[in-house]
């Protein structure tokens, strides 16, 4: 069987893609699991989460009864604390911290706890922030992802009025278009964004796409101030004989499918390769995986211990019954019509610590080859350096380069997240809305 | 193995725990269950003139997640047919000839009832009979329970009563709502009571429901005082039990000791302060009767440990380790120590200190983790740090001396030595 969709029943697609982290079922369970932490002074998980969420504080509210007060103890910290519930890396974030591992004991289940009380929030629609009145000032946000609505949403609340121009057709960025099906639903994405906006004082506007429909040029003579909160764009190309072939595709694409169209219309193959071992792709394997493919093989040039990714998402793509080659680099896709047949890829060998600190893989000049009929490309994703460059933004290979303030060479112009650091979490991206929002501010004179 | 047989004023029973008089102990079913289950004996729901309970009728204090911390009920007396439970009291007495049966009795404040009941009870073949002179709510607005309890000329009366007929041992219920136990005690003994048992309940309000401003229990949109028990009233039963050890007219009878008692730690604690036996009711409210296998079976290995052949071995052994304030040494010191290999950073010891005690450690920043030391020099040797602490001996209490001499409080003004140091 090629590349296909319809591979499984829709009973069997639902249950590949349910909520893979289940929220408490009852109250009775996240008043245990509030109950059994510790209260930690200056505590870990708070130094370890990008937002600096008052973890313990919150904890503590949910044990005390006091459930509106924990989600506005989250979301004061982080506007999408609910979708970061359920979306961050907590392994190596504030749980990775949690005094109980030093104890040998599970941590407590922090994200859980932050989806227990945001989701009821969200739920509910409790109006938990207030705007000030409008002082006329008028910024533009680019891009309605977790960096643009955060810096829109600390602007609004000290009243400025914020219009976010988004090329989509709808909010979120990547949480919406990006991160793994069995993570959020398009519905929560929706809700968690409406939730923000219910501020008052954010107007977005859809199908409205900077370099094209706007320029920034523009934006500076309407606005007072710009944010830009682009983030990066598709996969980095494999720049290999045989890329272009039919069933070479890049992974943000794939998984951007998948996430807008119902599982049934989307295609894989029966042998899939994916390329890369950091979030995006094992996103790519398991959803393979899960959408019916029969074999999926990750392949990445370095080892296990240098893997981009966290044991938990590895964890993830094994238990999925995906196959890994590690110490391996793509060469070349065969084919015939056209059409992929063959991966060809060179074993490595580790050399010396490169840039990032980890041992840079080495090509020892063997070569081996691997039956596949779809190639997922993985291995990074780029930045929009055109429409950077285009607008006169210093930048560093389409990477948008900032002063701590966030503030871009140009002035008045501001920028952060997926844009500005090649591509991160969520959580990082809300924190550099609100470090960006900060520096408007100042630029503005408010506060 | 040790024994755990128990003999309080002659009554035997096969180990010393014993249901107090309460719900557990108040009609044939349960106390059969209950002696299924091996208690050692119960002291049976205390009977005496008629009366009408109302609902609801407990409420709890919850702590962090751990329910009944504290019990706190508004029931009276048995309200069931005096007759019906004599009969039943005879009946269980067949069933369970090694199990000792105690029977609680609180007649109509006069002579005639008094001897009425005592005749009764002993007609049913009892090993033995309680006074409750502690109920707090419902009796006392009658002049019985707390009421007689609290005036220790009226509680002698009753018992001189009581001893006029009485064949078989009387102990008398002691209620903790005074001041001190020791006037009302002395005054029974000197009735003529065989032994003493404390704490019956105390008066409390445990909470109140924030929706409805009323308090709990809730009877139709009021509430009262009620009588407060369960694990958080143990310090003050110890408390109470210790005067008692320690006065030379109340020491010389056995003593039941009851008050928040769930586990054979607690049983232990209680007899180390001069309890022959105990009491139990909470527990035995929250879990049901099967606790008491484990009460026997860690009892059992700790005097085993502790090489304890008989309870007699060790009653009363800490009671001569409670002394007057004044008669502590002074020069004897000690200084938290932190194992920084065992320390999990949670910073629980810093902030307690820094916040609310003397300001004496020391701590270093870090990502993520801080680290925490001892100032040793600032240090009082409280044991804050050490408490709140949740790693075991993490933070361990080391001995530095202020002087090799022990000397306490009077000496110390003796000598004129200095004060204020902190
Ligand atoms: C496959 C995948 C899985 C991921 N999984 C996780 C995960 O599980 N957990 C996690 O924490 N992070 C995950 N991430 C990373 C995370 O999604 C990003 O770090 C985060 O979304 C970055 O936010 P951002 O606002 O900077 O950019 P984005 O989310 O990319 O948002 C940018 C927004 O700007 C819009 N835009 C772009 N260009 C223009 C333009 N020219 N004009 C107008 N609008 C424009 C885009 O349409 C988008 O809405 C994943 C990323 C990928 C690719
Ligand atoms: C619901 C309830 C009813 C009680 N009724 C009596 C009683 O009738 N007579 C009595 O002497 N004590 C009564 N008590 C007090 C108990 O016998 C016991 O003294 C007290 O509960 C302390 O023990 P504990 O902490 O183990 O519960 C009652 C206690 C409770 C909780
Ligand atoms: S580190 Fe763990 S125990 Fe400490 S406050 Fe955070 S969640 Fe609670």
């Amino acid at each position: 069987m090629p590349i296909q969709n319809n591979r499984l029943s829709h009973e069997e697609l639902v249950h590949n893609f349910s909520d893979i982290h289940p929220p408490f079922e009852h109250e009775e369970g996240a008043i245990i699991e509030a109950n059994r932490c510790i209260n930690c002074y200056d505590a870990p998980c708070t130094k370890s989460c990008p937002t600096s969420i008052d973890v313990p504080m919150f904890i503590k509210q949910i044990a005390s009864g006091n459930v509106k007060g924990s989600a506005k103890t989250i979301l004061s910290s982080n506007i999408m604390g609910a979708g970061c519930s359920k979306v961050c890396p907590v392994e190596k974030l504030c749980e990775g911290s949690c005094v109980y591992n030093l104890l040998e004991e599970e941590p407590i289940s922090i994200a859980k706890l932050q989806r227990y009380s945001t989701e009821k929030a969200i739920a509910n629609n409790w109006k938990l922030f207030e705007r000030k009145a409008s002082n006329g000032k008028k910024v533009a946000v680019i891009g309605a992802g977790p960096a643009g609505l955060s810096c829109a949403h600390t602007l609004s609340l000290q009243g400025i009025d914020v219009t976010v121009y988004e090329k989509e057709e709808k909010g979120g960025g990547l949480m919406t278009y990006g991160v793994a099906a069995y993570k959020v639903t398009p519905t929560f994405c929706k809700e968690e964004v409406d939730y923000i906006t219910s501020v008052g004082g954010i107007d977005i506007k859809y199908k409205q796409e900077l370099g094209k429909d706007i320029t920034l040029a523009d934006l500076q003579k309407q606005y007072d101030a710009v944010f830009l909160g682009i983030g990066v764009g598709i996969a980095r190309e494999l720049e290999i004989p045989g890329e272009e072939m039919d069933g070479v595709v890049d992974a943000i694409s794939f998984i951007y499918n998948l996430r807008t169209n119902d599982y049934s219309k989307i295609a894989v193959g029966d042998k899939v390769a994916v390329i890369g071992m950091g979030m995006t792709a094992i996103d790519a394997a398991t959803q393979s995986k899960r959408l019916g493919a029969k074999e999926v093989t990750m392949i990445y040039r370095r080892t296990e211990n240098e893997k981009p990714c966290t044991d938990v998402e590895l964890d993830i793509a094994k238990l999925d019954g995906c196959s890994f080659i590690w110490l391996a680099a793509p060469k070349e896709v065969k084919g015939e019509n056209g059409k992929v047949k063959q991966l060809v890829c060179s074993k490595m060998k580790l050399g010396e610590p490169d840039a990032s600190g980890r041992r840079a893989p080495v090509d020892t000049g063997e070569l081996f080859t691997i039956d596949v009929d779809m190639v997922i490309k993985a291995a990074g994703q780029i930045p929009f350096e055109d429409l950077v460059s285009k607008s006169s933004l210093q930048n560093k290979g389409g990477k948008i380069a900032i002063a701590a303030s966030g503030e871009t060479n140009i002035k008045g112009v501001f920028a952060g997240g997926d844009a500005v650091n090649g591509g991160k979490e969520v959580v990082d991206a809300v924190q550099a809305g609100k470090n960006g929002a900060k520096g408007i501010l100042t630029y503005l004179g408010i506060k | 193995m040790a024994n755990l047989e128990s003999t309080f004023l002659g009554i035997k029973s096969p180990n010393p725990f014993w249901l107090a008089s309460a719900p557990p102990t108040d009609k044939k079913i349960n106390v059969m269950r209950a002696f299924e289950a091996g208690w050692g004996g119960v002291v049976w729901k205390t009977l005496g003139s008629q009366v009408k309970n109302v609902s609801s009728r407990y409420s709890t204090l919850d702590y962090n997640g751990q329910k009944v911390v504290g019990f706190n009920n508004i029931e009276l007396i048995s309200d069931r047919p005096l007759d019906i439970n004599l009969r039943e009291i005879k009946e269980v007495i067949r069933e369970f000839p090694d199990r000792a049966m105690i029977v609680s009795l609180m007649a109509d404040n006069n002579r005639e009832a008094w001897h009425d009941m005592v005749k009764k009870t002993m007609d049913t073949g009892a090993h033995g009979i309680e006074l409750n002179f502690g109920c707090p709510h419902g009796m006392v607005e009658r002049g019985m329970g707390a009421s007689v309890g609290q005036d220790p000329e009226i509680a002698k009366m009753v018992v001189e009563w009581v001893m006029e007929v009485a064949k078989i041992p009387v102990i008398t219920k002691l209620t903790p709502n005074v001041h001190s136990v020791v006037p009302a005690a002395q005054a029974v003994i000197a009735g003529g009571t065989n032994g003493l048992s404390l704490i019956n309940t105390i008066q409390s309000v445990t909470g109140i429901d924030l929706d409805t401003l009323v308090p709990n229990p809730n009877v139709g949109g009021q509430s009262v005082f009620g009588g407060y028990c369960g694990p958080a009233v143990k310090p003050i039963a110890l408390k109470f039990l210790t005067t008692l050890a320690q006065d030379s007219i109340t020491k010389k009878v056995p003593i039941s000791g009851i008050g928040g008692i769930s586990t054979w730690k607690d049983a232990a604690e209680f007899m180390l302060l001069g309890a022959s036996n105990v009491q139990v009711c909470t527990a035995a409210m929250h879990y049901g009767f099967r606790i008491v296998r484990d009460m026997c079976d860690g009892l059992n290995n700790w005097m085993d440990e502790k090489g304890y052949k008989t309870i007699d071995d060790f009653v009363g052994l800490s009671v001569p380790k409670v002394t007057r304030w004044e008669e502590l040494d002074i020069n004897y010191h000690i200084t938290a120590k932190i194992d920084q290999d065992a320390c999990i950073h949670c910073g629980l010891c810093y902030i307690a200190c820094e916040d609310t005690s003397h300001q004496s450690i020391d701590i270093v920043r870090g990502n993520p983790y801080n680290t925490y030391t001892i100032k040793e020099e600032e240090c009082v040797g409280c044991n804050l740090c050490k408490i709140v602490c949740p790693v075991k001996d993490c933070i361990t209490m080391e001995e530095h001396r202020k002087g090799p001499e022990n000397i306490n409080w009077i000496e110390w003004q003796k000598r004129g030595l200095p004060l204020n140091d902190h």
